[in-house]
């Protein structure tokens, strides 16, 4: 019987010859990641366990990135857990500020999560990898603790949800809008459990970076990890970054999926995602007259090169409206030092932006902009609960760089054709 | 397995921000975190409670971020177990891995008020709301290996044990 790529990677990590879905399966992880949240409880249960050395040096990584640069002395406590861990277990990747970026945009960047790849990490939107063609899947502390311990971890083998793209998109259209749709297609417990597995005409043509968004977000409706069949893209992407061998793997034909979803893609418009969840999704010219606070652009899901080029398309020669704070954050060191040197840096600041330092701080209302009562923010971003950028009487619209950008200049909720016809 | 208290009802998708909200996870004290338990759905949550209560809610439990925080935070507070149509997938192993007890069932939401005290038995899988003469409602199965965790008392204690044998 023919098996889907999800299938084949989880298998070949284990010492089965077969496996179907449903079954629990024990398998050996590539790559084990904590951040600064979730690492120190990792960290605490593999002490406790007895653990004295991990599994491999070079596979377990920690990326603080999330209060980083330290917002106040506790993040600060967190953050030394990892780094006196690091040290004394002579960790090969772990991220200070300065070399840090976000976690599922510096591991592919630096090449450090492959194709074929089982990755887990301790942090929902590793499911990001899979736009590599990896296995990878959020996890919580104590599977990380376990992982970093043995180099294994439990899973039942989803089932695959097929997802065929068709026809061709629209001008502005991007991965982050197809993903939205998707969301908004099938709810945010649409894939619970389920592998999506990305494919079609559409994707074939599809650029790493919105393949990265759009498995990044798999997590919101619900899925153990999203996925797509490696190609040339893929492997032009991986060359030259690649730290290790890697393995390409694709579906079988007669491969067996629990559901198919076809969608053409041709009508759709850039999505917004209103509050409180990202399946509340509808198209940007159908958002009303929503006046803004904030806009965000960056995080994991669209903080890359392509994203700040496309947001800086649309920001040149402009400004951000009056009392519209406009927040701009490279995902990685790598990205920010690109964008200097392109000039993009130069043209956030004309539009009045501020620029950071990568870190995933306003995102999860941690810091770098943080939303008063009341106020509402359009965000780059891949979740829109209840005060999760702030208080809890805040809104967070999820969308595009480029509809972010428009909506900075705007001081409302509006793509960048409404701010060309302006 | 079985456990015994005031029902305090939830509706479909509670994240885990609304479990425990991003700007508490400067710290992974348990005691710390259980203060907040909530706050941004009922800001009176943790005051209203009673130690062995129990959360009973709807599709999609936890969903969000993969925060062990979240099933820290609900256990610290004193629940003593969640019942809900369906959880989040890295809630729901996260539950087992730290050793909050968790359950599903379809019907039990649809028949009990906040306030009502039920009886939850994980041993013979079934719900009893105290006081009302309906027969005992379903609780799904708990799977053979994560019952080995629930045993084992979590995921790291299971792996130590499998060491030393």
């Amino acid at each position: 019987m023919g098996m889907t790529i999800t299938e084949k990677i989880l298998r070949d990590h284990t010492d089965l010859k077969e496996i179907h879905p449903g079954m629990l399966i024990n398998a050996k992880v590539d790559v084990a990641l904590g951040n600064d949240i979730t690492a120190p409880i990792a960290i605490e249960e593999f002490r406790k366990a007895g653990g004295d050395r991990v599994f491999d040096t070079s596979r377990v990584i920690l990326v603080p990135d999330h209060f980083t640069p330290n917002k106040d002395i506790d993040s600060a406590m967190q953050c030394k857990v990892l780094r006196d861990f690091a040290r004394e277990q002579d960790l090969k990747h772990c991220f200070e500020v300065g070399t840090v970026g976000i976690e599922h945009a510096l591991l592919p960047e630096q090449g450090l999560v492959l194709p074929g790849d089982l990755v887990i990490g301790a942090d929902s939107h590793t499911c990001t990898y899979g736009a590599l063609g990896a296995f990878a899947t959020g996890v919580g502390s104590t599977d990380l603790a376990a992982a970093m311990l043995t180099g294994e971890a439990w899973f039942k083998v989803p089932e695959t949800m097929k997802v065929v793209l068709h026809g061709s998109l629209k001008r502005w259209v991007s991965g982050k809008d197809l993903i939205l749709y998707i969301i908004g297609r099938i709810g945010v417990d649409g894939a619970r459990y389920k592998a999506m597995e990305f494919t079609g005409e559409v994707v074939a043509r599809l650029g790493m970076a919105d393949r990265l968004t759009m498995a990044n977000m798999v997590i919101e409706a619900g899925a153990k990890n999203g996925i797509f069949v490696p190609d040339e893209i893929t492997k032009t992407y991986v060359q030259g970054r690649a730290t290790r061998n890697w393995q390409l793997y694709d579906s079988d034909p007669d491969a067996v999926y629990g559901s198919t979803l076809e969608i053409d893609v041709s009508g759709i418009e850039p999505q917004i995602a209103f509050p409180h969840l990202p399946s509340n999704t509808r198209g940007v010219s159908e958002a009303g007259d929503i006046r803004i606070d904030q806009v965000v652009i960056g995080s994991c899901t669209n903080g890359r090169i392509e994203d700040l080029r496309i947001a800086a398309g649309i920001l040149k020669g402009r400004k951000a409206a009056p009392y519209v704070r406009l927040i701009v954050i490279p995902a990685t060191p790598q990205v920010y030092r690109m964008a200097l040197r392109e000039g993009l840096i130069e043209i956030f600041l004309d539009a009045g932006a501020a620029v950071s330092t990568p870190t995933c701080g306003p995102c999860l209302g941690g810091h770098m902009g943080v939303l008063a009562k009341g106020e509402r923010a359009v965000s780059t971003t891949n979740r829109n609960f209840v005060g999760r950028m702030g208080h809890k009487e805040s809104e967070v619209y999820l969308a595009s760089p480029a509809v972010a950008a428009a909506s900075a200049v705007l001081a409302r909720i509006a793509g960048p054709d409404a701010l060309e016809a302006s | 397995m079985k456990f015994r208290g005031n029902v305090w009802k939830f509706g479909d998708n509670i994240d885990t921000d609304a479990i425990i909200p991003a700007r508490c996870l400067t710290t992974s004290d348990p005691e710390a975190l259980a203060c907040h338990c909530m706050e941004d759905i009922d800001s009176e949550f943790t005051n209203k409670i009673g130690r062995g209560d129990i959360i009973v809610a709807g599709e999609n439990f936890g969903c969000g971020s993969s925060r062990e925080h979240a099933p820290i935070a609900i256990k610290a507070a004193g629940i003593a177990c969640v019942v809900a149509k369906s959880f989040a997938r890295i809630f729901y192993r996260n539950a087992f891995n730290m050793g909050l007890p968790i359950f599903e069932s379809a019907d039990l939401w649809d028949r009990v008020s906040e306030g009502q005290q039920i009886e939850v038995d994980g041993d013979s899988g079934g719900v009893v709301i105290i006081g009302a003469d309906t027969p005992p409602l379903v609780i799904e199965p708990i799977p053979p290996f994560m019952q080995g965790l629930l045993r084992d008392g979590g995921l790291m204690r299971h792996i130590a044990l499998k060491r030393r044998t």
